[in-house]
């Protein structure tokens, strides 16, 4: 198994000794990923959202971090700052479905091999599918999401993914929707929110913008130089 | 508003490769000439520039160089009797706009179809019986040969710079390349990409189960190199970001890297950007087009152009949607089999393995988009249909485009789509899959087309085109025959699991995932102009001075890429009009 931990893809690059002479400019991938300032933990509780209500923030902070949760190895959700990926899309040409087809007449309930035929906006799907979502729990596990235990989370979700939520056919795509830009916020460019300190790249151990690699092919052992991001910074 | 603009010799509609192509060529010849492309001006810098490009989400995964459906769409259905929706987002394909086309957001695949392909109807009749095509398979042959679009190969890939080893030149085998291609009459300009893991791995296993494995032919340059045109290429620095990216490296051959700046220098020639054609316009009598009638976007008004020449050479669909919308051939009815305009549209049927090992780094973010291996010995000439019970083929092949993470990171069997258990596995995955694909031919079939749609309309308030389409059994077999090739390969290479996904009986269209952008067919070619849309040269039947490019021509889909044919034909289509028409313009059949 090669290494994927920050711990170890550290360990590998000062263990390489002519790359690491040969890069030592690179000072910040000597630091441990936990001292770095731009690894610490996002501060979620000061962030104020520009599309999202506040209840509609507790409720997000509370599904992605069930959808990519903070145990384990790697970072989680909340770690990276996804929430705050997902407001910014929302409030942005993503959630106002700038580049789509929205004219009538819309088919919602038809086959979803036809692709999305909802008549809402993504940022129209997270408004009326949270609360459409936080009702059924309420009726099926006691409370809203966010207040159910973290076993009751995953099983809701797991209804949500499975279409057994009763929501209607114009939220349909709440829950792919959900899933997808929650790994979107993961794993973007951190210029957009997420991916904070690059941690979800340093953990996969994917590179980022680097983009010249011509050294590198053929090559079966794992790349030891850390990602950099479009801003330039290293991580 | 409307205005009408002093007259063209001759109006290009789109300008990627092969508006690019026709547009340097009869610029040669001195013709006054003005190409009209509906999405924005693109260059190199900067719009492909580092570190700005090298944007998974805003490119990968919201599609930034491609069309957006606001402006541009279809509708579905997949069966006659089903109510056709409009495509809201992109998914199945990726139709590019802008100055550049899809020619700056390819991988770069560049194969040249098989000799028996262009005559795939013959082929089949003379070697299995007639009695083997299905007559709901509206199968033909092109109405042109492999050996008369021979010259033109070679002019495409040398102008582009491909890099790949020949398999068979004037007729001598070549060591390590495809025995099976046909002949071609030189090398490849450039030398092959070299071998990645993955690659290695494949050709090792395919080796020792007899097979022939050859490098795949790529639009990535391996040196430095200069065209005809004076375009000069760079190597490819494997930066992982060909695909739905311009490249960064004057490395990816595009009419960017490869003709434009060329072409804008001859003062005869200019371009229009953010101008949507909207119609071509036909003379009182039907007979000869008068020019164009396009949305110019800045002005915010319609403008007639008028021209002597109109050369269709937008993307596969938005030629014929635009064919349909001005009358250019009879609409195909698949009720009757009559008419020609939107048949046999057809699509690529593909599927793959993927193996999982642990020992073995794959660095996929280490990437170029055609680097890879293939083997051809269960391609289209390889195959007895009659035993096997489909027509069509496939070529196999390894390679991985690119590493990156929000596109997706390929898991085992079983793995969980969300929650602790995926966070876990892509930490010990990524980078540590491959995958062995199958990229297979689709047939034409009786019910399978394109018109207009009665009911959606654009931002234009034209109707939208109606795309019908659906697997059928015969290809669904075809590919199940490549499963059964694939996996023994797969297992031969003692991965530590592997997973399957090919189309199997009673698949469905789904047009949300990505599949492939390679969209053939509705102005197909041929010799008659009761079953084809254009003639062998490219030349609409009924409109001597209206030529459509592109994939449109094909009457069924290849088991490659396009992107050669329609190069090549493009060079044939070029050399006809500047020879033959140009002197007399005329039917040229």
């Amino acid at each position: 198994m090669s290494s994927k931990t920050p711990q170890t893809t550290r360990r590998v690059f000062l263990g390489g000794t002519a790359g690491a002479a040969a890069l030592a400019g690179f000072s910040s991938l000597a630091q441990s990923p936990d001292t770095r300032p731009d690894a610490q933990a996002v501060p979620l509780d000061d962030y104020s959202p520009e599309f999202l209500s506040a209840a509609e923030w507790t409720f997000l902070l509370a599904a992605t971090a069930r959808i990519i949760p903070s145990e384990g190895d790697g970072p989680g959700a909340l770690e990276t700052g996804v929430p705050i990926f997902i407001d910014r899309q929302l409030a942005g040409e993503f959630g106002t479905a700038a580049d789509l087809y929205m004219e009538g007449p819309f088919v919602p309930d038809a086959t979803p091999q036809l692709g999305i035929q909802s008549p809402l906006t993504p940022a129209e799907i997270y408004r009326q599918g949270i609360p459409a979502f936080d009702d059924w729990c309420q009726r099926n596990a006691g409370a809203a999401f966010h207040d159910l235990d973290t076993d009751a989370q995953d099983s809701a979700l797991q209804a949500l993914a499975d279409g057994d939520t009763d929501l209607a056919p114009e939220l349909r795509e709440f829950w792919s929707l959900l899933l997808q830009n929650t790994r979107e916020g993961y794993f973007a460019d951190p210029m957009y929110g997420g991916n904070a300190g690059m941690q979800s790249w340093i953990y996969i151990g994917y590179p980022g913008a680097r983009a010249n690699y011509l050294e590198w092919i053929g090559r079966d052992e794992p790349y030891p130089l850390g990602p950099v991001n479009i801003a330039g910074e290293r991580a | 508003m409307a205005r009408t603009d002093p007259k063209k010799e001759v109006v290009i509609v789109g300008l990627g490769w092969t508006g690019s192509i026709l547009g340097i060529e009869l610029a040669k010849e001195g013709l006054d000439i003005l190409a009209l492309e509906r999405g924005p001006d693109r260059s190199t810098v900067p719009d492909f520039q580092y570190p700005n490009v090298i944007d998974e989400l805003k490119y990968g995964i919201r599609y930034g160089f491609m069309q957006k459906p606001r402006n541009s769409t279809i509708t579905v259905r997949r069966t006659l009797d089903e109510t056709a929706l409009p495509m809201r987002k992109l998914g199945s394909f990726l139709p590019g706009d802008g100055v550049g086309g899809a020619g700056i957001h390819w991988n770069g695949q560049t194969w040249r179809p098989m000799a028996e392909e262009f005559r795939l109807r013959s082929y089949v009749e003379e070697n299995f019986g007639a009695d083997l095509i299905d007559e709901e398979m509206t199968i033909q042959d092109w109405g042109v040969s492999y050996e008369e679009l021979e010259p033109y190969f070679d002019r495409f890939e040398y102008m582009a710079g491909i890099a790949g080893q020949a398999g068979n030149i004037n007729g001598e085998i070549q060591p390590g390349g495809n025995p099976f291609e046909a002949p071609r009459s030189r090398g490849y300009p450039m030398p092959p990409m070299p071998e990645q893991t993955d690659m290695r791995l494949f050709r090792e296993a395919a080796s020792a189960m007899g097979y022939h494995p050859f490098p795949r032919p790529a639009a990535n340059a391996t040196q430095a190199y200069t065209n005809e045109y004076g375009m000069q290429l760079g190597p490819c620095n494997y930066c992982g970001f060909c695909e739905r990216y311009g490249c960064i490296n004057y490395s990816k051959s595009s009419p960017q890297t490869c003709i434009l700046d060329a072409l804008k220098r001859y003062e005869n020639f200019s371009y229009r950007v953010n101008s949507e054609v909207l119609r071509v316009n036909l003379a009182a009598d039907g007979q000869t087009a008068t020019g164009v009638t396009y949305w110019d976007e800045e002005a915010q008004e319609e403008v007639t152009q008028p021209a002597d020449m109109v050369i269709l050479a937008a993307y596969q669909l938005h030629n014929v949607h635009l064919m349909l919308l001005s009358g250019i051939g009879e609409p195909y009815n698949p009720q009757t089999g009559e008419g020609v305009t939107g048949k046999n549209y057809s699509y690529q049927m593909n599927g793959g393995t993927t193996l999982f090992f642990r020992d073995h780094n794959f660095n996929p973010f280490a990437a170029a988009g055609s680097s890879g291996v293939s083997i051809d010995d269960f391609a289209i000439n390889q195959i007895d249909f009659a035993t096997e019970g489909f027509i069509g083929g496939s070529y196999i092949t390894a390679g991985l485009s690119n590493g990156q993470p929000i596109r997706g990171i390929s898991l085992p069997e079983g793995t969980p789509g969300w929650g602790a258990e995926w966070k876990q596995a892509i930490g010990e995955w990524y980078g540590h899959s491959m995958s062995i694909g199958s990229h297979g031919s689709n047939m034409a079939y009786r019910d399978c087309y394109l018109d207009l749609d009665p009911t959606y309309t654009d931002r234009h308030g034209r109707p939208l085109m109606r795309m019908t389409f659906d697997w059928k059994a015969n290809d669904i077999r075809m590919t199940q025959f490549m499963r059964r090739q694939i996996e023994p390969i797969a297992q031969s290479m003692n991965p530590d699991s592997w997973r399957s996904s090919y189309k199997s009986e009673g698949a469905r269209y789904d047009i949300r995932p990505y599949q492939t952008t390679h969209n053939v067919g509705g102005a197909i070619m041929g010799t008659d102009p009761n079953t084809s849309a254009v003639n062998r040269y490219l030349q609409a039947w009924g409109q001597h001075n209206v030529f459509v490019l592109g994939a449109g021509a094909f009457p069924q889909n290849i088991q490659y890429n396009p992107t050669g044919a329609v190069g090549a034909l493009a060079y044939w289509a070029a050399d006809a009009i500047v020879n033959d028409y140009l002197p007399d313009p005329r039917p040229l059949v």
